[in-house]
Protein backbone atom coordinates (compact mmCIF):
# COMPACT_ATOMS: atom_id res chain seq x y z
CA UNK A 1 0.00 0.00 0.00
CA UNK A 2 2.86 2.36 -0.53
CA UNK A 3 2.04 3.49 -4.05
CA UNK A 4 0.10 6.71 -4.40
CA UNK A 5 -2.78 5.18 -6.24
CA UNK A 6 -3.37 2.77 -3.44
CA UNK A 7 -3.76 5.29 -0.65
CA UNK A 8 -6.98 5.26 1.35
CA UNK A 9 -9.30 8.07 0.23
CA UNK A 10 -11.97 7.25 2.78
CA UNK A 11 -11.26 5.92 6.23
CA UNK A 12 -14.14 4.99 8.51
CA UNK A 13 -12.88 4.76 12.10
CA UNK A 14 -14.99 3.08 14.82
CA UNK A 15 -18.14 4.27 13.15
CA UNK A 16 -21.37 3.97 15.14
CA UNK A 17 -24.72 4.97 13.78
CA UNK A 18 -28.02 5.30 15.62
CA UNK A 19 -31.58 5.61 14.38
CA UNK A 20 -33.06 6.94 17.61
CA UNK A 21 -32.02 4.26 20.08
CA UNK A 22 -31.42 1.53 17.48
CA UNK A 23 -27.73 1.03 16.81
CA UNK A 24 -27.40 0.31 13.11
CA UNK A 25 -23.59 0.37 12.87
CA UNK A 26 -21.29 -1.01 15.54
CA UNK A 27 -17.71 0.23 15.51
CA UNK A 28 -17.22 -0.21 11.79
CA UNK A 29 -13.77 0.56 10.39
CA UNK A 30 -13.26 0.31 6.64
CA UNK A 31 -10.72 1.92 4.29
CA UNK A 32 -11.74 2.70 0.73
CA UNK A 33 -8.72 3.01 -1.55
CA UNK A 34 -8.20 5.43 -4.39
CA UNK A 35 -8.93 3.99 -7.84
CA UNK A 36 -10.15 0.76 -6.36
CA UNK A 37 -13.62 -0.68 -5.96
CA UNK A 38 -14.66 -1.48 -2.41
CA UNK A 39 -17.72 -3.71 -2.11
CA UNK A 40 -19.91 -3.97 0.98
CA UNK A 41 -21.83 -7.23 1.19
CA UNK A 42 -24.05 -8.82 3.78
CA UNK A 43 -27.60 -10.02 4.44
CA UNK A 44 -30.54 -7.59 4.43
CA UNK A 45 -30.55 -5.24 7.38
CA UNK A 46 -26.82 -5.66 8.07
CA UNK A 47 -26.22 -1.90 7.84
CA UNK A 48 -24.49 -1.82 4.47
CA UNK A 49 -26.81 0.86 3.04
CA UNK A 50 -26.62 2.84 6.28
CA UNK A 51 -22.84 2.68 6.05
CA UNK A 52 -22.60 3.94 2.48
CA UNK A 53 -25.09 6.72 3.20
CA UNK A 54 -22.90 8.03 6.03
CA UNK A 55 -20.09 8.57 3.52
CA UNK A 56 -21.88 11.50 1.84
CA UNK A 57 -23.92 12.34 4.93
CA UNK A 58 -27.15 11.39 3.20
CA UNK A 59 -28.42 10.21 6.58
CA UNK A 60 -28.37 13.81 7.84
CA UNK A 61 -31.89 14.25 6.60
CA UNK A 62 -33.26 11.45 8.77
CA UNK A 63 -34.80 12.74 12.00
CA UNK A 64 -33.24 11.26 15.12
CA UNK A 65 -30.17 9.88 13.33
CA UNK A 66 -26.78 10.23 15.02
CA UNK A 67 -23.20 9.39 14.03
CA UNK A 68 -20.30 8.56 16.34
CA UNK A 69 -16.73 7.91 15.31
CA UNK A 70 -14.84 9.31 12.36
CA UNK A 71 -15.09 9.26 8.61
CA UNK A 72 -12.01 10.76 7.04
CA UNK A 73 -11.99 11.91 3.43
CA UNK A 74 -8.37 12.57 2.46
CA UNK A 75 -7.64 12.76 6.17
CA UNK A 76 -10.34 15.32 7.04
CA UNK A 77 -13.32 14.38 9.19
CA UNK A 78 -16.42 14.88 7.08
CA UNK A 79 -18.58 15.35 10.18
CA UNK A 80 -16.44 18.21 11.50
CA UNK A 81 -18.44 21.40 12.07
CA UNK A 82 -16.53 23.37 9.44
CA UNK A 83 -17.33 20.91 6.65
CA UNK A 84 -19.77 22.16 4.02
CA UNK A 85 -22.09 19.21 3.49
CA UNK A 86 -23.16 20.57 0.11
CA UNK A 87 -19.57 20.60 -1.17
CA UNK A 88 -18.99 17.16 0.39
CA UNK A 89 -21.89 15.73 -1.60
CA UNK A 90 -20.55 17.25 -4.78
CA UNK A 91 -17.22 15.55 -4.16
CA UNK A 92 -18.80 12.25 -3.09
CA UNK A 93 -21.44 11.34 -5.67
CA UNK A 94 -24.13 8.75 -5.17
CA UNK A 95 -26.11 6.39 -7.39
CA UNK A 96 -29.23 5.02 -5.76
CA UNK A 97 -30.87 1.63 -5.61
CA UNK A 98 -33.76 2.54 -7.86
CA UNK A 99 -32.89 4.64 -10.91
CA UNK A 100 -34.15 8.11 -10.00
CA UNK A 101 -34.01 10.29 -13.09
CA UNK A 102 -35.74 13.64 -12.68
CA UNK A 103 -38.85 14.25 -14.79
CA UNK A 104 -36.84 16.37 -17.20
CA UNK A 105 -35.22 15.81 -20.56
CA UNK A 106 -32.14 13.59 -20.76
CA UNK A 107 -30.07 16.70 -21.37
CA UNK A 108 -31.52 18.62 -18.42
CA UNK A 109 -30.99 15.67 -16.10
CA UNK A 110 -27.25 15.93 -16.66
CA UNK A 111 -27.20 19.73 -16.83
CA UNK A 112 -29.09 19.96 -13.53
CA UNK A 113 -26.06 19.33 -11.34
CA UNK A 114 -23.97 21.76 -13.39
CA UNK A 115 -26.54 24.53 -13.11
CA UNK A 116 -27.05 24.19 -9.35
CA UNK A 117 -23.28 24.34 -8.99
CA UNK A 118 -23.27 27.64 -10.82
CA UNK A 119 -22.21 26.77 -14.39
CA UNK A 120 -23.81 29.23 -16.78
CA UNK A 121 -21.78 28.91 -19.98
CA UNK A 122 -24.00 27.05 -22.45
CA UNK A 123 -21.13 25.67 -24.52
CA UNK A 124 -19.42 24.35 -21.42
CA UNK A 125 -22.64 22.73 -20.19
CA UNK A 126 -23.14 21.10 -23.59
CA UNK A 127 -19.60 19.74 -23.60
CA UNK A 128 -19.92 18.40 -20.06
CA UNK A 129 -23.25 16.72 -20.83
CA UNK A 130 -21.69 14.89 -23.76
CA UNK A 131 -18.58 13.98 -21.79
CA UNK A 132 -20.65 12.64 -18.89
CA UNK A 133 -22.93 10.61 -21.14
CA UNK A 134 -19.87 9.15 -22.88
CA UNK A 135 -18.38 8.43 -19.47
CA UNK A 136 -21.48 6.45 -18.55
CA UNK A 137 -21.47 4.60 -21.91
CA UNK A 138 -24.85 6.06 -22.81
CA UNK A 139 -23.96 8.69 -25.41
CA UNK A 140 -24.42 6.51 -28.49
CA UNK A 141 -27.85 5.39 -27.36
CA UNK A 142 -29.24 8.84 -26.59
CA UNK A 143 -27.29 11.38 -28.65
CA UNK A 144 -30.18 11.81 -31.12
CA UNK A 145 -32.84 12.27 -28.47
CA UNK A 146 -31.35 14.41 -25.75
CA UNK A 147 -34.60 16.37 -25.52
CA UNK A 148 -36.70 13.30 -24.78
CA UNK A 149 -37.97 12.84 -21.27
CA UNK A 150 -35.66 10.66 -19.19
CA UNK A 151 -38.60 8.47 -18.19
CA UNK A 152 -38.73 7.21 -21.78
CA UNK A 153 -35.44 5.34 -21.22
CA UNK A 154 -35.28 1.72 -20.11
CA UNK A 155 -34.44 0.94 -16.48
CA UNK A 156 -30.81 0.15 -17.23
CA UNK A 157 -30.43 3.27 -19.36
CA UNK A 158 -32.01 5.33 -16.59
CA UNK A 159 -29.45 3.99 -14.13
CA UNK A 160 -26.59 4.85 -16.50
CA UNK A 161 -28.17 8.29 -16.87
CA UNK A 162 -28.01 8.65 -13.10
CA UNK A 163 -24.35 7.63 -13.21
CA UNK A 164 -23.73 10.21 -15.95
CA UNK A 165 -25.54 12.77 -13.83
CA UNK A 166 -23.20 12.22 -10.92
CA UNK A 167 -20.12 12.20 -13.19
CA UNK A 168 -21.10 15.62 -14.52
CA UNK A 169 -20.34 17.45 -11.26
CA UNK A 170 -16.85 15.90 -11.23
CA UNK A 171 -16.90 13.96 -8.00
CA UNK A 172 -13.81 12.20 -6.62
CA UNK A 173 -15.68 9.32 -5.02
CA UNK A 174 -18.76 7.55 -6.36
CA UNK A 175 -21.03 5.58 -4.05
CA UNK A 176 -23.28 2.91 -5.54
CA UNK A 177 -26.13 1.77 -3.29
CA UNK A 178 -27.26 -1.56 -4.80
CA UNK A 179 -27.30 -0.01 -8.27
CA UNK A 180 -28.41 -3.15 -10.09
CA UNK A 181 -31.13 -4.45 -7.80
CA UNK A 182 -33.90 -2.99 -9.95
CA UNK A 183 -32.59 -3.83 -13.43
CA UNK A 184 -32.20 -6.86 -15.67
CA UNK A 185 -29.03 -9.03 -16.06
CA UNK A 186 -27.91 -7.55 -19.39
CA UNK A 187 -28.21 -4.00 -18.11
CA UNK A 188 -26.44 -5.17 -14.94
CA UNK A 189 -23.50 -6.44 -17.01
CA UNK A 190 -23.23 -3.05 -18.70
CA UNK A 191 -23.14 -1.25 -15.37
CA UNK A 192 -20.52 -3.66 -14.04
CA UNK A 193 -18.36 -2.94 -17.10
CA UNK A 194 -18.87 0.72 -16.43
CA UNK A 195 -17.80 0.40 -12.79
CA UNK A 196 -14.71 -1.48 -13.93
CA UNK A 197 -13.91 1.46 -16.17
CA UNK A 198 -14.78 4.17 -13.63
CA UNK A 199 -12.28 2.91 -11.12
CA UNK A 200 -9.45 4.08 -13.35
CA UNK A 201 -10.39 7.63 -12.38
CA UNK A 202 -12.49 7.47 -9.22
CA UNK A 203 -12.71 5.88 -5.82
CA UNK A 204 -15.70 3.55 -5.99
CA UNK A 205 -17.73 2.08 -3.14
CA UNK A 206 -20.54 -0.31 -3.95
CA UNK A 207 -23.16 -1.90 -1.75
CA UNK A 208 -24.54 -5.08 -3.21
CA UNK A 209 -26.59 -8.04 -2.08
CA UNK A 210 -25.21 -9.99 -5.02
CA UNK A 211 -22.02 -11.80 -3.99
CA UNK A 212 -21.06 -12.68 -7.56
CA UNK A 213 -21.25 -9.02 -8.39
CA UNK A 214 -18.93 -8.14 -5.53
CA UNK A 215 -16.52 -10.87 -6.66
CA UNK A 216 -16.61 -9.60 -10.26
CA UNK A 217 -16.22 -5.86 -9.79
CA UNK A 218 -14.44 -5.20 -6.53
CA UNK A 219 -10.84 -5.13 -5.33
CA UNK A 220 -11.73 -5.08 -1.64
CA UNK A 221 -14.75 -6.57 0.06
CA UNK A 222 -16.27 -5.87 3.45
CA UNK A 223 -18.66 -8.42 4.88
CA UNK A 224 -21.12 -7.02 7.40
CA UNK A 225 -23.73 -8.61 9.61
CA UNK A 226 -26.16 -7.06 12.10
CA UNK A 227 -24.36 -3.74 11.98
CA UNK A 228 -20.91 -5.23 12.57
CA UNK A 229 -18.00 -5.54 10.22
CA UNK A 230 -17.16 -9.25 10.23
CA UNK A 231 -14.30 -9.23 7.77
CA UNK A 232 -12.60 -6.79 5.44
CA UNK A 233 -9.90 -7.83 3.01
CA UNK A 234 -8.89 -8.14 -0.61
CA UNK A 235 -11.79 -9.54 -2.60
CA UNK A 236 -9.89 -12.63 -3.80
CA UNK A 237 -8.99 -13.43 -0.21
CA UNK A 238 -12.57 -13.02 1.04
CA UNK A 239 -13.97 -15.27 -1.66
CA UNK A 240 -11.28 -17.96 -1.71
CA UNK A 241 -9.87 -18.04 1.77
CA UNK A 242 -11.89 -16.05 4.30
CA UNK A 243 -10.50 -15.97 7.80
CA UNK A 244 -13.88 -15.84 9.54
CA UNK A 245 -16.25 -18.78 9.74
CA UNK A 246 -19.27 -16.46 9.34
CA UNK A 247 -17.88 -15.03 6.11
CA UNK A 248 -17.31 -18.50 4.73
CA UNK A 249 -20.83 -19.59 5.67
CA UNK A 250 -22.29 -16.52 3.98
CA UNK A 251 -20.35 -16.68 0.72
CA UNK A 252 -20.96 -20.40 0.38
CA UNK A 253 -24.67 -19.73 0.72
CA UNK A 254 -25.25 -21.39 4.06
CA UNK A 255 -27.36 -18.41 5.13
CA UNK A 256 -28.40 -14.99 3.88
CA UNK B 1 -67.26 -23.10 -10.51
CA UNK B 2 -70.32 -22.35 -8.40
CA UNK B 3 -68.36 -20.26 -5.98
CA UNK B 4 -66.83 -18.21 -8.75
CA UNK B 5 -70.32 -17.44 -10.05
CA UNK B 6 -71.42 -16.32 -6.61
CA UNK B 7 -68.39 -14.10 -6.30
CA UNK B 8 -69.16 -12.57 -9.66
CA UNK B 9 -72.73 -11.82 -8.65
CA UNK B 10 -71.61 -10.18 -5.42
CA UNK B 11 -69.20 -8.08 -7.43
CA UNK B 12 -71.93 -7.07 -9.88
CA UNK B 13 -74.13 -5.92 -7.00
CA UNK B 14 -71.25 -4.01 -5.49
CA UNK B 15 -70.58 -2.15 -8.71
CA UNK B 16 -74.28 -1.46 -9.13
CA UNK B 17 -74.47 0.11 -5.68
CA UNK B 18 -71.43 2.27 -6.31
CA UNK B 19 -72.67 3.33 -9.71
CA UNK B 20 -76.09 4.22 -8.30
CA UNK B 21 -74.51 6.36 -5.60
CA UNK B 22 -72.44 8.19 -8.21
CA UNK B 23 -75.46 8.85 -10.45
CA UNK B 24 -77.54 10.05 -7.51
CA UNK B 25 -74.94 12.64 -6.62
CA UNK B 26 -74.61 13.67 -10.25
CA UNK B 27 -78.39 13.89 -10.63
CA UNK B 28 -78.72 16.25 -7.66
CA UNK B 29 -76.00 18.48 -9.08
CA UNK B 30 -77.51 18.51 -12.57
CA UNK B 31 -81.00 19.17 -11.24
CA UNK B 32 -79.67 22.07 -9.23
CA UNK B 33 -77.79 23.52 -12.20
CA UNK B 34 -80.84 23.03 -14.43
CA UNK B 35 -83.11 24.82 -11.96
CA UNK B 36 -80.84 27.85 -11.65
CA UNK B 37 -80.02 27.81 -15.37
CA UNK B 38 -83.60 27.60 -16.60
CA UNK B 39 -84.89 30.31 -14.26
CA UNK B 40 -81.84 32.53 -14.51
CA UNK B 41 -80.84 32.58 -18.14
CA UNK B 42 -83.73 34.92 -19.05
CA UNK B 43 -82.24 37.66 -16.91
CA UNK B 44 -78.80 37.43 -18.49
CA UNK B 45 -78.06 40.12 -21.03
CA UNK B 46 -75.18 42.41 -21.82
CA UNK B 47 -76.97 45.13 -19.88
CA UNK B 48 -77.35 42.82 -16.86
CA UNK B 49 -73.62 42.06 -16.84
CA UNK B 50 -72.33 45.54 -17.58
CA UNK B 51 -74.57 47.99 -15.75
CA UNK B 52 -75.39 49.00 -12.21
CA UNK B 53 -78.75 48.24 -10.59
CA UNK B 54 -81.42 50.92 -11.06
CA UNK B 55 -84.80 51.80 -9.56
CA UNK B 56 -84.20 50.27 -6.14
CA UNK B 57 -82.56 47.21 -7.73
CA UNK B 58 -85.68 46.24 -9.64
CA UNK B 59 -83.99 46.98 -12.93
CA UNK B 60 -80.51 47.32 -14.43
CA UNK B 61 -77.60 44.96 -13.89
CA UNK B 62 -75.15 43.57 -11.39
CA UNK B 63 -71.82 44.84 -12.67
CA UNK B 64 -70.76 46.45 -9.35
CA UNK B 65 -71.35 43.12 -7.60
CA UNK B 66 -69.28 41.19 -10.18
CA UNK B 67 -66.54 43.79 -9.92
CA UNK B 68 -66.63 43.71 -6.11
CA UNK B 69 -66.43 39.93 -5.95
CA UNK B 70 -63.50 39.98 -8.36
CA UNK B 71 -61.77 42.58 -6.22
CA UNK B 72 -62.14 40.82 -2.83
CA UNK B 73 -61.16 37.49 -4.36
CA UNK B 74 -58.00 39.06 -5.75
CA UNK B 75 -57.14 40.54 -2.36
CA UNK B 76 -57.71 37.22 -0.62
CA UNK B 77 -55.49 35.52 -3.22
CA UNK B 78 -52.72 38.03 -2.61
CA UNK B 79 -52.84 37.13 1.08
CA UNK B 80 -53.55 33.40 0.92
CA UNK B 81 -51.42 32.20 -1.99
CA UNK B 82 -47.90 33.28 -0.99
CA UNK B 83 -48.51 32.83 2.73
CA UNK B 84 -50.25 29.47 2.35
CA UNK B 85 -47.68 28.02 -0.04
CA UNK B 86 -44.79 29.22 2.10
CA UNK B 87 -46.34 27.77 5.24
CA UNK B 88 -46.86 24.44 3.47
CA UNK B 89 -43.27 24.40 2.21
CA UNK B 90 -42.03 25.11 5.70
CA UNK B 91 -44.22 22.48 7.31
CA UNK B 92 -43.43 19.76 4.79
CA UNK B 93 -39.83 20.43 3.80
CA UNK B 94 -38.18 22.22 6.71
CA UNK B 95 -39.99 21.67 9.99
CA UNK B 96 -38.92 18.63 11.99
CA UNK B 97 -41.85 16.33 12.52
CA UNK B 98 -42.44 16.82 16.22
CA UNK B 99 -45.51 16.90 18.43
CA UNK B 100 -45.65 20.66 17.86
CA UNK B 101 -45.82 20.38 14.07
CA UNK B 102 -48.46 17.69 14.38
CA UNK B 103 -50.46 20.05 16.60
CA UNK B 104 -50.04 22.89 14.11
CA UNK B 105 -51.18 20.65 11.29
CA UNK B 106 -54.21 19.50 13.28
CA UNK B 107 -55.13 23.11 14.05
CA UNK B 108 -54.92 24.02 10.38
CA UNK B 109 -57.22 21.13 9.47
CA UNK B 110 -59.65 22.28 12.14
CA UNK B 111 -59.52 25.88 10.94
CA UNK B 112 -60.79 24.80 7.53
CA UNK B 113 -63.91 23.53 9.29
CA UNK B 114 -64.64 26.71 11.23
CA UNK B 115 -67.98 28.22 10.10
CA UNK B 116 -67.54 31.22 7.82
CA UNK B 117 -69.57 33.52 10.07
CA UNK B 118 -66.92 33.03 12.74
CA UNK B 119 -64.29 34.25 10.26
CA UNK B 120 -66.60 37.19 9.54
CA UNK B 121 -66.75 38.18 13.21
CA UNK B 122 -63.02 37.64 13.62
CA UNK B 123 -62.45 39.89 10.60
CA UNK B 124 -64.56 42.63 12.19
CA UNK B 125 -62.46 42.53 15.33
CA UNK B 126 -59.04 42.20 13.73
CA UNK B 127 -59.20 44.13 10.46
CA UNK B 128 -62.09 46.54 10.92
CA UNK B 129 -61.50 47.53 14.56
CA UNK B 130 -58.00 46.65 15.75
CA UNK B 131 -56.15 47.37 12.50
CA UNK B 132 -58.57 50.19 11.66
CA UNK B 133 -59.13 49.25 8.03
CA UNK B 134 -62.83 50.04 8.55
CA UNK B 135 -65.62 48.25 6.74
CA UNK B 136 -63.83 48.09 3.43
CA UNK B 137 -62.90 45.94 0.48
CA UNK B 138 -59.50 45.46 2.17
CA UNK B 139 -60.98 44.14 5.43
CA UNK B 140 -63.34 41.83 3.56
CA UNK B 141 -60.59 40.57 1.23
CA UNK B 142 -58.25 39.84 4.12
CA UNK B 143 -61.03 38.04 6.01
CA UNK B 144 -61.72 35.85 3.00
CA UNK B 145 -57.98 35.34 2.63
CA UNK B 146 -57.74 34.09 6.20
CA UNK B 147 -60.58 31.70 5.52
CA UNK B 148 -58.82 30.40 2.40
CA UNK B 149 -55.45 29.93 4.13
CA UNK B 150 -56.11 26.52 5.75
CA UNK B 151 -57.29 25.19 2.40
CA UNK B 152 -54.24 26.54 0.62
CA UNK B 153 -51.86 25.14 3.22
CA UNK B 154 -53.48 21.71 3.30
CA UNK B 155 -53.74 21.42 -0.48
CA UNK B 156 -50.15 22.61 -0.93
CA UNK B 157 -48.83 20.17 1.63
CA UNK B 158 -50.71 17.32 -0.04
CA UNK B 159 -49.16 18.36 -3.36
CA UNK B 160 -45.67 18.35 -1.81
CA UNK B 161 -46.33 14.90 -0.38
CA UNK B 162 -46.86 13.49 -3.87
CA UNK B 163 -43.29 14.40 -4.92
CA UNK B 164 -41.13 11.26 -4.57
CA UNK B 165 -38.29 11.50 -2.06
CA UNK B 166 -35.94 10.22 -4.74
CA UNK B 167 -36.14 13.66 -6.44
CA UNK B 168 -35.02 15.26 -3.20
CA UNK B 169 -32.22 12.79 -2.50
CA UNK B 170 -31.07 12.88 -6.11
CA UNK B 171 -30.70 16.65 -6.01
CA UNK B 172 -28.98 16.69 -2.61
CA UNK B 173 -26.54 14.00 -3.74
CA UNK B 174 -25.41 16.28 -6.58
CA UNK B 175 -24.49 19.05 -4.16
CA UNK B 176 -27.71 21.05 -4.15
CA UNK B 177 -28.52 23.07 -1.06
CA UNK B 178 -31.85 22.33 0.52
CA UNK B 179 -33.40 25.47 -0.94
CA UNK B 180 -31.97 24.75 -4.42
CA UNK B 181 -33.41 21.26 -4.14
CA UNK B 182 -36.83 22.58 -3.18
CA UNK B 183 -36.86 25.38 -5.74
CA UNK B 184 -35.60 23.43 -8.71
CA UNK B 185 -36.59 19.84 -8.09
CA UNK B 186 -39.66 19.86 -5.85
CA UNK B 187 -41.70 23.02 -6.41
CA UNK B 188 -41.88 22.81 -10.21
CA UNK B 189 -43.61 19.46 -9.88
CA UNK B 190 -45.75 20.39 -6.88
CA UNK B 191 -47.01 23.76 -8.12
CA UNK B 192 -49.79 22.39 -10.37
CA UNK B 193 -51.32 20.55 -7.41
CA UNK B 194 -50.76 23.52 -5.12
CA UNK B 195 -52.48 25.86 -7.59
CA UNK B 196 -55.44 23.56 -8.01
CA UNK B 197 -56.11 23.40 -4.28
CA UNK B 198 -55.60 27.13 -3.96
CA UNK B 199 -58.01 28.03 -6.74
CA UNK B 200 -60.62 25.67 -5.31
CA UNK B 201 -60.26 27.44 -1.96
CA UNK B 202 -60.53 30.85 -3.62
CA UNK B 203 -63.59 29.77 -5.58
CA UNK B 204 -65.22 28.81 -2.31
CA UNK B 205 -64.22 32.18 -0.82
CA UNK B 206 -65.68 34.03 -3.81
CA UNK B 207 -69.08 32.54 -3.07
CA UNK B 208 -69.09 33.28 0.67
CA UNK B 209 -71.47 35.81 2.22
CA UNK B 210 -70.91 35.66 5.96
CA UNK B 211 -67.25 36.78 6.08
CA UNK B 212 -67.94 39.91 4.01
CA UNK B 213 -71.27 40.72 5.63
CA UNK B 214 -69.83 42.81 8.47
CA UNK B 215 -66.43 43.57 7.03
CA UNK B 216 -67.18 45.62 3.95
CA UNK B 217 -69.98 44.46 1.67
CA UNK B 218 -72.73 46.98 1.03
CA UNK B 219 -76.35 46.54 0.10
CA UNK B 220 -76.20 49.17 -2.61
CA UNK B 221 -73.58 51.70 -3.67
CA UNK B 222 -73.99 54.40 -6.26
CA UNK B 223 -70.41 54.03 -7.50
CA UNK B 224 -67.66 51.44 -7.78
CA UNK B 225 -65.00 51.30 -5.04
CA UNK B 226 -62.01 53.44 -6.00
CA UNK B 227 -59.70 52.60 -3.12
CA UNK B 228 -59.05 49.70 -0.76
CA UNK B 229 -60.80 51.66 1.99
CA UNK B 230 -64.13 51.80 0.15
CA UNK B 231 -67.09 49.52 0.67
CA UNK B 232 -68.16 47.30 -2.21
CA UNK B 233 -71.00 45.21 -3.59
CA UNK B 234 -70.52 41.48 -4.01
CA UNK B 235 -72.40 38.74 -5.84
CA UNK B 236 -73.24 36.46 -2.89
CA UNK B 237 -74.42 39.35 -0.72
CA UNK B 238 -76.37 40.85 -3.58
CA UNK B 239 -78.05 37.50 -4.10
CA UNK B 240 -78.86 37.25 -0.40
CA UNK B 241 -80.53 40.68 -0.48
CA UNK B 242 -82.43 39.94 -3.67
CA UNK B 243 -83.65 36.61 -2.41
CA UNK B 244 -84.60 37.45 1.16
CA UNK B 245 -84.48 41.16 2.01
CA UNK B 246 -85.84 43.05 -0.96
CA UNK B 247 -89.12 44.99 -0.62
CA UNK B 248 -90.44 43.69 -3.92
CA UNK B 249 -89.17 40.19 -3.59
CA UNK B 250 -91.33 38.50 -6.23
CA UNK B 251 -90.67 41.19 -8.79
CA UNK B 252 -86.87 40.81 -8.50
CA UNK B 253 -86.88 37.00 -8.34
CA UNK B 254 -85.72 36.60 -11.99
CA UNK B 255 -82.86 38.99 -11.25
CA UNK B 256 -81.97 36.91 -8.18
CA UNK B 257 -81.83 33.79 -10.32
CA UNK B 258 -79.76 35.64 -12.86
CA UNK B 259 -77.33 36.67 -10.12
CA UNK B 260 -77.16 33.08 -8.85
CA UNK B 261 -76.38 31.86 -12.36
CA UNK B 262 -73.57 34.39 -12.76
CA UNK B 263 -72.11 33.41 -9.39
CA UNK B 264 -72.24 29.71 -10.19
CA UNK B 265 -70.69 30.21 -13.62
CA UNK B 266 -67.96 32.28 -12.01
CA UNK B 267 -67.16 29.62 -9.40
CA UNK B 268 -67.37 26.74 -11.91
CA UNK B 269 -65.22 28.80 -14.26
CA UNK B 270 -62.54 29.17 -11.58
CA UNK B 271 -62.63 25.46 -10.85
CA UNK B 272 -62.36 24.63 -14.54
CA UNK B 273 -59.41 26.99 -14.83
CA UNK B 274 -57.72 25.13 -12.00
CA UNK B 275 -58.28 21.80 -13.74
CA UNK B 276 -57.01 23.13 -17.08
CA UNK B 277 -53.95 24.78 -15.55
CA UNK B 278 -53.04 21.55 -13.79
CA UNK B 279 -53.56 19.51 -16.94
CA UNK B 280 -51.41 21.88 -19.02
CA UNK B 281 -48.56 22.01 -16.51
CA UNK B 282 -48.58 18.24 -16.04
CA UNK B 283 -48.44 17.66 -19.77
CA UNK B 284 -45.58 20.08 -20.20
CA UNK B 285 -43.53 18.04 -17.74
CA UNK B 286 -44.02 14.77 -19.57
Amino acid sequence: MSSAENRARIQARNLNFFYGTTRALKSVSIDCHDRKVTAIIGPSGCGKSTFIRTLNRMNDVIAGARVEGEILLDGHDINAPDVDVVELRRRVGMVFQKPNPFPKSIYDNIAYGLRINGMKNKRKIEETVEKSLRGAALWDEVKDRLDDNAFALSGGQQQRLCIARSLAVEPEVILFDEPCSAIDPIATAKIEDLIEHLKTAYTVVIVTHNMQQAARVSDYTAFMMLGELIEFDRTDKIFTNPSQKLTEDYITGRFG
Amino acid sequence: MKRATRKTIVQAFGFLALRTAMFLVLAVLLLFLYDIGSKGHGAISWEFLSQAPRKGMTAGGIFPAIFGTFLVTTISAVLAVPLGMSAAIYLHEYARQTRLTRLIRLSIRNLSGVPSIVYGLFGVILFVNVMRFGTSVLSAGLTLGLMTLPWTITASEEALKTIPNSYREGALALGATKWQMIRTNVLPYAVPGMLTGTVLGLARAAGETAPILFTGAAFFLPSLPTSLGDQFMALPYHLYIMATQHHAILQVRPLAYGTALVLIVLVLGMNMTAVIVRYRLRRKQR
